[in-house]
């Protein structure tokens, strides 16, 4: 297996995935597993074809909240960030009060905001946002803060201002730190679609999947699982794609300097 | 006093780093005059505060006491006719090498157009001719540091601050951008202040030596190196270039901070 390791990280993974697959599909037909208990993978996909603007139009529904709420949650977090690292009142309360308001279980707070925004997209993104901006704020924080003294002394000797020394130096400077809060962040917001759609609401894959439940349509709440996955997967790597574009000499180039 | 002559002039000179647990003397009592064109070394043991003396010049750490003075005007921020060059090259890994360069005086808010030719001579002055576009970590380390002296150059500073600009760099780099310095100096005659921890670059390229010593940081001893200009390499070889090394040499010897055998 040893060129595989070299070969292609997807190429391997979607091997072992199959292989999973296979004998899942074995074991349930030898062990005759009750299809609401765990249905076979083929059944999985039958549900799939059977109906796949249903799960079109669901799954559409959750990107779009999740999408929203991530976007929210990075315009968000960076500029309370750059308040952070810039005015000592703000990280003393509002960096102490995040930090605090992390360590309380998100997922508790969702049906408040069913309270606050109704039933429609709004609690939905607005969870979703929560849930995501904890990692962005504060990984962009650190990154804006871990700038090299002396970078910021050279742009001092040409008396840079304020506004300069942030947008010439430190956010460049932050970028890694910020991609690697935004992975967080992505997948963060996922979760967070999925909470708000299964508190309330009659759209998206979590409420897909409250729904199967209820009827004990197994094979359909895997269907939702596996979307689910694969868009969580997707997001993942698009912001890491994203991260590779903006920073080139920060990838792979970095590797022999210093 | 008297009014200064001295394109810099600094009097009295205090610099005191308050912390919770102490109160550390970085600099006590610094007098010191530099005439223009001329070329500074400052040398001295790690932690002589000698850095700290060229930050309170740039107008980067503000002093506790005394004044400094910048052709005739006290320096409170970092004065426009003055290019620094740091310890590490720091060259933005994000912008190509042309752009460093341009770094700035982009700041300084000049328009492009202006310094982009000025840039491109610049680093074909200094050997980087065809590396515009490429970025700093497909540079070597001696190859940064240059781009970042023509980044400090762009502008065309009267004054020029090096802070151990060469103390990364293997000897051979090192010996390359010394003579590089000495000419840049004998065709421009900038006034240059240097700062070094080598006594031989310290006496192969100043006009003046200016001896530190540690807690507090002090002046010793200004000692002026009288060896005929241009200067080419080999006058390290020659016994008055010795005499000065031994000078200095056996000064930090009594100090203490250089041990033999």
């Amino acid at each position: 297996m040893g060129w595989l390791e070299k070969n292609n990280r997807l190429l391997s993974s979607m091997i072992v995935l199959i292989v999973c697959v296979i004998l899942w599909e074995i074991a349930c037909h030898i062990l005759q597993v009750r299809p609401f208990i765990l249905p076979a993978p083929s059944a999985i996909l039958i549900e799939m074809i059977e109906d796949p603007n249903y799960f079109i139009k669901h799954a559409g529904y959750t990107l779009m909240t999740t999408l929203a709420g991530f976007a929210l949650a990075v315009v968000l977090g960076v500029l309370m960030a750059v308040g952070i690292v810039h005015s000592v009142f703000l990280d003393r309360t509002l960096y102490t009060l995040l930090v605090a308001l992390n360590s309380v279980p998100k997922v508790a707070l969702a049906p408040l905001f069913v309270i606050w925004m109704g039933t429609g997209s709004e609690p939905k993104i607005a969870i979703a946002l929560m849930i995501a901006i904890f990692s962005i704020v504060i990984d962009t924080v650190l990154g804006l803060r871990s700038v090299d003294k002396d970078m910021i002394d050279m742009a001092r000797s040409a008396r840079a201002t304020t506004m300069q020394v942030l947008f010439k130096i430190r956010f460049p400077c932050a970028l890694a730190s910020m991609f690697a809060g935004m992975k967080v962040g992505i997948s963060f917001a996922l979760i967070g679609a999925i909470v708000g759609e299964f508190v309330a609401g009659e759209t998206g894959l979590g409420h897909v999947i409250l729904l199967s439940q209820g009827m004990f349509d197994t094979a359909r709440a895997f269907v939702a699982i596996v979307i689910l996955g694969i868009m969580g997967t997707i997001l993942f790597y698009t912001v890491e794609a994203v991260e590779r574009i903006l920073l080139p000499w920060h990838t792979s180039q970095r590797v022999n300097t210093q | 006093m008297t009014q200064p002559r001295s394109y810099v002039h600094v009097r009295n000179l205090d610099k005191v780093y308050r912390s919770k647990q102490a109160d550390i003397e970085a600099l006590k009592s610094i007098h010191l005059d530099i005439q223009e064109h001329e070329f500074i070394s400052v040398l001295g043991p790690s932690g002589c505060g000698k850095s700290t003396l060229l930050k309170c010049l740039a107008g980067l750490e503000p002093i506790t006491s005394g004044e400094v003075i910048l052709n005739g005007a006290p320096v409170k921020s970092p004065p426009d006719n003055m290019g620094i060059v740091f310890q590490r090259d720091i060259l933005l890994d994000w912008r190509n090498i042309l752009n460093n360069v341009l770094f700035i005086t982009e700041i300084r808010g000049a328009k492009r157009t202006d310094y982009e030719d000025k840039a491109r001579t610049l680093l074909k002055r200094f050997g980087l001719e065809g590396f515009e576009h490429k970025h700093p970590w497909e540079l070597s380390g001696g190859m940064r540091q240059r781009v970042s002296i023509c980044r400090a150059l762009l502008d065309n500073p009267e004054l020029l601050l090096l802070d151990e600009p060469f103390g990364a760099l293997d000897a051979m780099t090192r010996d390359d951008l010394n003579l590089e310095l000495a000419r840049l100096w004998q065709e421009t005659k900038k006034t240059v202040l240097f700062i070094t921890h080598s006594i031989a670059e310290a006496v192969f390229l100043s006009t003046k030596v200016v001896v530190m010593s540690s807690n507090p940081g002090k002046i010793d001893e200004i000692l002026d190196i009288e060896l005929p200009h241009p200067r080419a390499l080999n006058v390290r070889e020659t016994p008055e270039f010795g005499e000065y090394v031994q000078h200095l040499r056996g000064h930090f010897t009594t100090l203490g901070v250089l041990q033999e055998g």
